[in-house]
C-alpha cells in the first residue's frame, strides 16, 4: 500500500504547467504540498472531478489535465469513464486513489471494496492504464502521469488517511478559481 | 390555459386562425449557432432527437460529447468556461431534476455561465408549463425559480429569439441561465 500523501510529494516534484483538479482527501492533501493558480478543486457536486477535468482538458488541448480523484468519488460518476474512453482527449490524466473507504466522511467502507477500477477502464476503452500498490512502482509511472498520450487512468492503492471532518472552505474559495482563469489566458 | 406567457397571444392568434404553430429545430439550431456555442452536451430525449439532437449531431459546426448521466454535463461545462469555450447542454426535464445538486454546486454557486435546454417530454402543445397535467413538467419552473435560474420557453418559431438572447444573458452576467423547448422541435 501507499502513503497518499507521499505519492503526491513525489508527483509534486515534477509538476510544471499541468492543471491539477484535485477533489475531498486528495484535495487536502495537495493544497499542503503545492498551492499554485493551475490548482482546480472540483466542489460543488461529489463525483464530478473527471468531468471538470474533461471540460479543462478540452479548453486547455496545450496542456495536460491531472486529476487526482477518490474512489468514493469516483463511484458516484463510473459513467465518466466511458465518456471519457469515447472522446479521448490526450492530455487527460485520471487518477483514482483507492483506499476502499469514504475517508472524509467517517472511513465507511465503499460498496464494494473489491472492485477493479482498472478494469473498468479498460472495458470503457481507456487507451493507457495501469494499477500500482506500491511507492516505487508509483514512481516508475509518473513520466506517463504527465507525458504519455492519453487518456491515461491509474489506480493508485493507498492507506486510508486521517478521517475527517475536514474544512474546504479555503480551496473552494472564488478567488481561487479567478486566478485559474486568469493563469490560463497568460 | 392556451399558451405560455411569453407567446400566448401569437399562439392564439396561429391557432384560431387555423394554422398550426411550428417549432422548427433549423430554427433552433440557428440560434443556437449565433450565441456562439462550440459544444453540445446531451443525453438523448425522445422530445428533440429528431428536431434538434440528430442535425447537431451531424453538423460540423458543433463538436457533440454523449455523456451517461446528466451531472456529468455540468462539470464538463465547468471545464470549459475556464478558456470562454462555450457549451449548451440539452437535456430532458427528467435529466434536469436529476442533475438538480450539481446544478446547485457548479453552475449556481459558482456563477458560472452555463445555459441548459431542456426538453418539456409529454407537455401539451401551447399549455404554459406551469399549467401542464404532468407534475414533472409542473415543477420545472418553480424549481427554476428558487434556484434563482433566468428561463424561457420555446413553443413556436416565434419564440426561438429568446434563445440566443438567453445564452448571451449567461455569458454576459456570469450565471446560469434556461432554456425550456415545450413545443416539440420538427425536424425541418
Amino acid at each position: 500500500m501507499i502513503n497518499r500523501r507521499q505519492a503526491l510529494e513525489l508527483l509534486a516534484t515534477k509538476i510544471t504547467d499541468e492543471i491539477v483538479v484535485a477533489t475531498y482527501s486528495s484535495a487536502t492533501d495537495w493544497i499542503g504540498i503545492l498551492d499554485r493558480p493551475l490548482n482546480y478543486f472540483s466542489s460543488g457536486a461529489m463525483g464530478l472531478a473527471s468531468s471538470h477535468g474533461l471540460g479543462l482538458a478540452l479548453a486547455c488541448p496545450e496542456r495536460r489535465v491531472l486529476v487526482l480523484d477518490g474512489d468514493g468519488s469516483l463511484l458516484m460518476n463510473l459513467g465518466t469513464l466511458v465518456t471519457i474512453g469515447r472522446v479521448a482527449p490526450p492530455n487527460l490524466t485520471h487518477l483514482v486513489f483507492r483506499n476502499g473507504t469514504y475517508e472524509a466522511n467517517g472511513g465507511h467502507p465503499i460498496p464494494n471494496p473489491d472492485v477493479d477500477f482498472e478494469m473498468h477502464a479498460q472495458a470503457a476503452n481507456i487507451r493507457r492504464r495501469f494499477t500500482v500498490s506500491d511507492i516505487g512502482a508509483f514512481a516508475a509511472k509518473i513520466d506517463d502521469i504527465l507525458h504519455a498520450a492519453g487518456p491515461v487512468f491509474g489506480c493508485v492503492m493507498v492507506e486510508q488517511g486521517p478521517l475527517g471532518p475536514r474544512s474546504y472552505k479555503e480551496m473552494y474559495r472564488g478567488e481561487r478559481r479567478a486566478a485559474l482563469k486568469q493563469a490560463l489566458a497568460e | 390555459m392556451i399558451g405560455p406567457p411569453n407567446n400566448r397571444e401569437a399562439y392564439v392568434e396561429a391557432t384560431t386562425s387555423g394554422t398550426t404553430p411550428r417549432l422548427r429545430g433549423a430554427r433552433v439550431i440557428d440560434e443556437i449557432k449565433a450565441a456562439g456555442i462550440e459544444y453540445v452536451l446531451s443525453v438523448p430525449d425522445q422530445h428533440t432527437s429528431a428536431g434538434l439532437l440528430m442535425p447537431i449531431a451531424k453538423d460540423p459546426d458543433f463538436k457533440l460529447i454523449r455523456v451517461c448521466k446528466e451531472d456529468e454535463c455540468l462539470g464538463i461545462a465547468a471545464g470549459l468556461t475556464y478558456r470562454n469555450r462555450r457549451s449548451l447542454i440539452l437535456v430532458q426535464y427528467t435529466g434536469f431534476l436529476y442533475a438538480v445538486n450539481a446544478i446547485r454546486g457548479v453552475a449556481c454557486e459558482q456563477k458560472l455561465p452555463i445555459c441548459m435546454m431542456i426538453g418539456m417530454l409529454g407537455k401539451e402543445p401551447g399549455v404554459a408549463p406551469g399549467e401542464s397535467r404532468r407534475f414533472g413538467l409542473r415543477i420545472i419552473e418553480p424549481i427554476l425559480d428558487v434556484l434563482g435560474i433566468s428561463h424561457t420557453c420555446i413553443e413556436t418559431d416565434a419564440d426561438t429569439p429568446a434563445i440566443s438572447a438567453k445564452i448571451e444573458e449567461a455569458w454576459s452576467a456570469s450565471k446560469p441561465t434556461a432554456i425550456l423547448i415545450g413545443g416539440r422541435p420538427e425536424a425541418k
